[in-house]
């Protein structure tokens, strides 16, 4: 559609740009005063340049190790929920009935975990996997497996993912139920009278369909598993040892367990910037995608 | 949409599996702590609301659900009403730096909480609004305003814009015609986005705990009181965790018919 120009449309939005400024910039300057400087308590502050970054990217050192510990735990988490949760979230989309009330009450059921606070998550599943007290380390303990999540390193990462998939495949299969539902059904009949097999449907109309709603998809939970904090650190505290801290909780432990400012305003920096970048990606793969379609409508 | 093999099993299977833990916790809270640490039961065996009656009665509890509630709703009032003519303009008009500012505003969304929390303690505290409401709700529009244009902003652009100039040509002025025909037009719309306002608001924790200390405690920091010297108090715990997915549960209902076009963000 093509917009007018108007740049009185500002007014519209000043409000939102005001309100965001003042929630983002603010603080984000905060920061980028801390990253620079070095304290030594008494609010006395010294010029210390781009030193803390420095020794950031420098895995020799403390922090540097630290950063990178946490950042390849995290970009595997990932990678590790992403694996299962899109596919699953698919699976379970194509699943979904078509129409009466069973719709209805799968969409509630599905969205339930996504509207409860995350730290109300983590108590559920620090509960569930107990073995003297939890349904799941219990039954795991009878069958003769030895789980228990404080104590090895394997059964907390699985814990993690676990609860991981059970708080977030439903966004995925929500999203991907909403680009089912716009398909015409002319689509399905045709593929019918040309006797086309399940998996050529599959591959020839929804999985086109879904490609964007996917992009959301994907991309929705890679932000959000990258800055998961809240769960983990109820569940597993990153714990044992350091093998669930993920870099929010890092970065946390820094600022404001330890007071090291500097240094925790120099991750956050990093941190945020990487978030922009693969944010940048994101938004301009999605307009992309959008142009595209545009122009396959028009020759059409 | 043709179905899958065995798609009855697997969305059993799937929805048992979301259900499960939820069943385990509302198990737990209507159980003594004895019977809890006790014996290992599938269901209450001796019955009990003493876990929720402590709630009801013991004001430190409930305050921090209406402490919760309490920035929430004013988040969620505030989302919304700046979201609107923002999401109209982006959705209608063209203008300088446009699509940075888009872009801008959907990086915050993608802010990670944690790098926040410390320098908007300091600002809060600065404004005299720490341990507030107002402070964690002003807090929360750093990600809900940008997530509710956005949302707003495709149900605005699945509006014809003949209706835009007909208003117009009738006579009827910007405010008037906002109100009187584009937002009943985009209700379902705005009733998503309130939704989404709504549940990120609700589950968020860090920033709501970083910026109260006393008055204004949300209930999931009033949560992690159950630790005590004598241990942990399940039922209790379980009872508070119970008690927080319930408003959730209600607002789903209310949206369900839009739930899906609204979690492809009104772009499907």
């Amino acid at each position: 559609m093509d917009k007018t120009v108007n740049q009185k449309a500002w007014l519209l939005v000043l409000p939102v740009f005001l309100i965001v400024a003042f929630s983002a910039i603010l603080p984000l300057m905060t920061v980028v005063n801390y990253s620079v400087q070095d304290t030594f308590g008494n609010n006395q502050f010294f010029w210390n340049g781009l030193g803390w970054f420095k020794e950031l990217l420098d895995p020799s050192t403390d922090l540097g190790s630290r950063f990178f510990a946490s950042l390849w735990r995290n970009l595997l988490f990932s990678g590790i929920i992403l694996a299962i949760e899109v596919p699953l979230g698919i699976v379970v989309a194509l699943s979904m009935p078509r129409q009466g009330w069973g719709v209805a009450a799968c969409l509630v059921i599905l969205a339930l975990p996504l509207l409860i606070p995350w730290n109300v998550v983590g108590t559920i599943w620090q509960i569930f996997g107990r073995p003297d007290i939890g349904l799941l380390g219990y039954v795991l303990n009878h069958m003769g497996f030895d789980y228990n999540y404080v104590s090895n390193d394997f059964d907390a990462w699985a814990t993690v993912v676990v609860m991981d998939v059970w708080h977030w495949t439903s966004l995925v299969t929500l999203l991907c139920y909403a680009g089912l539902k716009s398909i015409p059904d002319a689509y399905y009949q045709a593929a019918q009278i040309d006797g086309a097999s399940r998996w050529a449907v599959f591959k020839a109309i929804q999985l086109p369909k879904l490609h964007r709603v996917l992009l959301i998809a994907v991309l929705l939970r890679f932000m959000d598993s990258f800055m998961i904090y809240t769960e983990p650190f109820v569940v597993t505290g990153g714990g044992p040892g350091n093998s669930t801290t993920f870099i929010s909780i890092e970065l946390v432990k820094i600022a404001l367990g330890q007071f090291d400012l500097g240094k925790a305003a120099a991750l956050s920096l990093v941190y945020n910037l990487i978030i922009i970048i693969v944010c940048w990606v994101f938004y301009t793969v999605m307009t992309n995608a959008g142009a595209d379609r545009q122009a396959n409508k028009g020759v059409a | 949409m043709h179905s899958i093999p065995g798609r009855r099993i697997i969305l059993s299977l799937f929805l048992i599996f979301l259900l499960l833990p939820i069943y385990w916790l509302v198990n737990m809270s209507f159980k003594t702590n004895g019977e809890i640490v006790s014996t290992m039961t599938l269901w209450p065996h001796k019955p009990t609301i003493a876990n929720y009656m402590h709630i009801f009665t013991d004001e430190s509890w409930y305050s921090g659900y209406i402490n919760s509630l309490k920035y929430v709703a004013i988040n969620t009032v505030i989302s919304i009403s700046f979201a609107l003519p923002a999401a109209y303009a982006f959705s209608r008009y063209r203008f300088l730096g446009d699509k940075h500012l888009f872009f801008w505003l959907l990086s915050n969304r993608m802010a990670p909480p944690a790098v926040y929390a410390l320098p908007f303690f300091n600002l809060y505290s600065a404004i005299g609004l720490f341990d507030t409401p107002w402070a964690v709700a002003l807090a929360h529009c750093l990600f809900n305003v940008p997530l509710a244009v956005w949302i707003l902003e495709g149900f605005v652009s699945s509006v014809p814009r003949e209706i835009d100039e007909t208003a117009f040509l009738d006579g009827y002025s910007f405010p008037k015609f906002f109100v009187k025909i584009l937002m009943p037009l985009i209700a379902s719309g705005i009733g998503v986005a309130a939704f989404f306002c709504f549940m990120f608001s609700w589950v968020e924790l860090l920033l709501a705990r970083t910026l109260t200390s006393v008055d204004a405690k949300p209930i999931s920091a009033v949560m992690t009181r159950t630790v005590s010297a004598a241990g942990m108090d399940w039922g209790l715990l379980a009872a508070a965790g119970v008690l927080t997915i319930i408003p959730g549960a209600l607002v789903i209902w209310f949206v369900r018919n839009y739930i899906a076009r609204g979690f492809a963000l009104g772009r499907v």
